[in-house]
């Protein structure tokens, strides 16, 4: 079926923009989570594994907004207000036990979180699927052969703002540079005055708030459910080590080209293989990568 | 360390939870029957597993309000153990082991999904206690030769196939020919959907019809885009998709964004899903595969009738039961029926008594065959119509007729 399937895009080349948009906008989503979990591994060497959930719990703000009456567009800043007390509440709690220790401890820790969180958004939200109505209209273009949800445009928009607002906010104001000054070397940083504590927990905080901010969108595109987390966090972490820590515009490409691969490998290969082919596209990076440092001499033994 | 000191204190919470709930565990103490059953709480079946055991209680409350059961000559009340198999089948059948070796529980319940059943199925067999059970419909359950078991509802490879049937038969009023027919097919890979996909590849293949999209979604479903653009592009007569209520959800929602039209649209787990009230507009004219419908004129001495265990179910737990809770609801009917008849806890008596059941209850009717499996109950297919479900197939059961092909977008 591959083959037949190759054949049908070039046909019908109009398939390919689709997959290509679809791909383009959920790409802007894992992106936004990808940021948030490139900023405290940076910042912070925590690798946080409750990425999902923080989208999920952004979603359910979204989705009660939605069932109170307010429009659920309104549920991206209040998810992002919501998810940064609780990315804070979460910090005081747990994660400034877990800064300085090794990166295995964060991974236990936070998966641990992770697990919690699942569970606890089942007791309170309940298991059922949800969805959110933006009421918004879909783009039809080429008589009707591609279309897009305005909503996906929106969410796309609003991921690239919050990207670009997140690299001003760490180049030029106050907190921002003590963030990055942290990350370069948090020893020095609190030898000149910098309160790392007060640095690490606004990292997480907003870490989250990112995160609720896709989650909001997710809900009124997608779906969310207590237990799918897992996708924004396997993907998140896997566009964060193809891209880097230090580059978020790195993050944004790799995101979109996550996306985009995905729908492409599951329109050709069968959606079965459509996660399959994404972690070999990995192996792969990572192998090449490997055997790029190793001929330039870059990496130690 | 073995396990995270965090997931520990969940479980030891959701242990005294569990405690809690259930007055005693062994299998008959004092005036109570005790059956146990391990059920998805929490977990990815949780929605699901919560249908469960609202059916599970709410039969076993109507049994004991009327009068419950009558062993020996003395009534018995009837009573559950269950615990959280956190929707994994390595839990479920450690929990299966732990409800007879520690609990001493000599009755059992299924558990939600055909998954977790696999996994308990085994662990009942090897110490011959008998489970009745009202989820588990792969149709690989009942090729294992188990004698413990037995399933009340319609195995999984039957819950779409007469959507095929119903495309053939479309075909030939139309002057086609049911081999003219293209089908796409897009099931999550568990053992359920596979089943789903097996029977209709089976039916497909019996029409000579054409499989032109055979798509196997992850289990952890997000998007199904890349599959609708592939329906969109092949344009096939009738698109299965079988995923839970999740796939129902995603598949209701994004063919209508994406203006994906196919003339026959066949899920599963439509109720579960609500798609009906989610999304009233995108979901009308959707075939949905189930159980059971309260429109049937099944009845019985607990409930009544169908509808009016419908209608007391909600006016109870405040939503529709899906036929997830209905087909739980009768596995302990059956139970009740058995061990009445049976009139003795020997364990051996009560199994011949379950296998010799012959009874309509206001499920349906129940008759095991060798296998375990339950073969005196249609499967049936009903059309979203105005955001009611209307039953259109089988012929013998249908109430409206069905609106084929559906209309344009």
């Amino acid at each position: 079926m591959p083959m037949s399937n190759l054949t049908l895009l070039f046909e019908a080349p109009i398939f390919s923009v689709q997959l290509l948009l679809d791909g383009l906008l959920i790409g802007g989503i894992f992106a936004l989570a990808a940021f948030g979990m490139a900023l405290v591994w940076g910042v912070m060497n925590v690798i946080n594994i409750t990425q999902g959930e923080f989208v999920i719990l952004g979603g359910y703000v979204g989705y009660f907004l939605a069932e109170a009456g307010i429009h659920p567009m309104f549920g991206v800043p209040a998810a992002v207000v919501v998810l940064y007390v609780v990315g804070w509440a979460l910090y005081r709690l747990v994660i400034f036990r877990i800064v300085d220790k090794d990166l295995f401890i964060s991974l236990l820790a936070t998966f641990g979180l992770s697990i919690l969180a699942q569970q606890l958004m089942n007791e309170v939200f309940g298991a059922d699927i949800r969805t959110a109505e933006s009421g918004l209209a879909n783009v039809y273009l080429f008589a009707n052969q591609v279309t897009v949800a305005e909503i996906k445009i929106i969410a796309f928009v609003i991921a690239l703002l919050l990207g670009a607002f997140l690299v001003v906010f760490l180049r030029k104001t106050r907190m921002g540079q003590a963030i990055r000054a942290t990350a370069q070397n948090a020893r020095a940083a609190r030898i000149l005055g910098i309160d790392t504590d007060k640095v690490y927990a606004t990292t997480y905080a907003l870490n989250a708030a990112i995160c609720g901010a896709a989650g909001a969108l997710v809900v009124m595109t997608w779906i969310i459910h207590p237990y799918v987390g897992l996708i924004y966090t396997v993907r998140a972490f896997m566009i964060v080590v193809v891209a880097g820590l230090g580059n978020l515009a790195a993050v944004v490409a790799a995101g979109l080209g996550l996306g985009i691969a995905e729908n492409f490998a599951g329109f050709l290969l069968g959606a079965e293989f459509q996660a399959a082919f994404v972690f070999s596209l990995l192996v792969v990076i990572l192998a090449w990568r490997h055997l790029r440092l190793s001929r330039q001499r870059k990496y130690l033994k | 360390m073995r396990k995270h000191p965090l997931f520990l204190g969940f479980l030891m919470a959701g242990a005294v939870v569990a405690l809690a709930a259930s007055p005693a565990s062994a299998k008959v103490e004092g005036d109570t029957i005790i059956l146990g059953a391990a059920v998805s709480i929490t977990g990815k079946y949780s929605t699901n597993g919560k249908n469960t055991i609202d059916g599970y209680n709410f039969a076993i409350e109507r049994v004991n309000e009327k009068g419950g059961v009558t062993v020996g000559g003395k009534k018995y009340k009837l009573a559950i153990k269950y615990y959280d198999d956190e929707s994994t089948p390595a839990r479920g059948a450690q929990l299966a082991e732990r409800l007879i070796q520690q609990d001493g529980i000599k009755f059992m319940l299924g558990p939600y999904s055909s998954g977790l059943t696999k996994a308990i199925a085994p662990v009942t067999e090897k110490y011959k206690i008998p489970m009745v059970e009202g989820n588990g419909a792969a149709r690989d359950l009942f090729d294992k030769g188990y004698r413990y078991m037995f399933a009340v509802l319609s195995t999984s490879e039957q819950y779409l196939t007469e959507a095929i049937n119903l495309a053939a038969e479309m075909a030939q009023k139309q002057g086609k020919k049911p081999s003219d027919i293209k089908v796409a097919i897009a099931v999550e890979n568990d053992p359920f959907s596979m089943d789903v996909r097996a029977g209709v590849l089976d039916d497909a293949k019996r029409h000579g019809m054409k499989v032109v999209i055979d798509d196997k979604l992850p289990r952890e479903l997000n998007d199904m885009a890349a599959t609708l653009t592939k329906v969109k592009a092949l344009k096939p007569d009738v698109l299965v998709v079988s995923g839970h209520a999740k796939g129902a959800t995603l598949v209701v929602r994004q063919a209508d964004e994406m203006k994906v039209y196919v003339p026959m649209l066949a899920i599963t787990h439509c109720e579960s899903a609500k798609v009906h009230q989610q999304f009233p507009k995108a979901a009308e004219n959707t075939l949905c595969a189930t159980q059971w419908a309260e429109t049937m004129s099944y009845k019985d001495r607990w409930f009544g009738s169908a509808s009016q265990y419908a209608k007391d179910f909600k006016a109870k737990f405040n939503y529709t039961p899906p036929y997830q809770a209905a087909e739980s609801s009768a596995s302990v009917l059956v139970w009740a029926d058995a061990l009445g008849r049976a009139s003795s806890f020997d364990i051996e008596t009560v199994r011949d008594a379950i296998a010799k059941t012959e009874m309509q209850t206001f499920y349906g009717n129940v008759k095991f065959d060798a296998t375990g499996k339950n073969v005196a109950k249609p499967m049936v297919l009903r059309q979203i119509q105005g955001g009611q479900y209307k039953v259109v197939a089988p012929t013998k059961w249908a109430s409206d007729k069905l609106v084929w092909p559906r209309p344009g977008m």
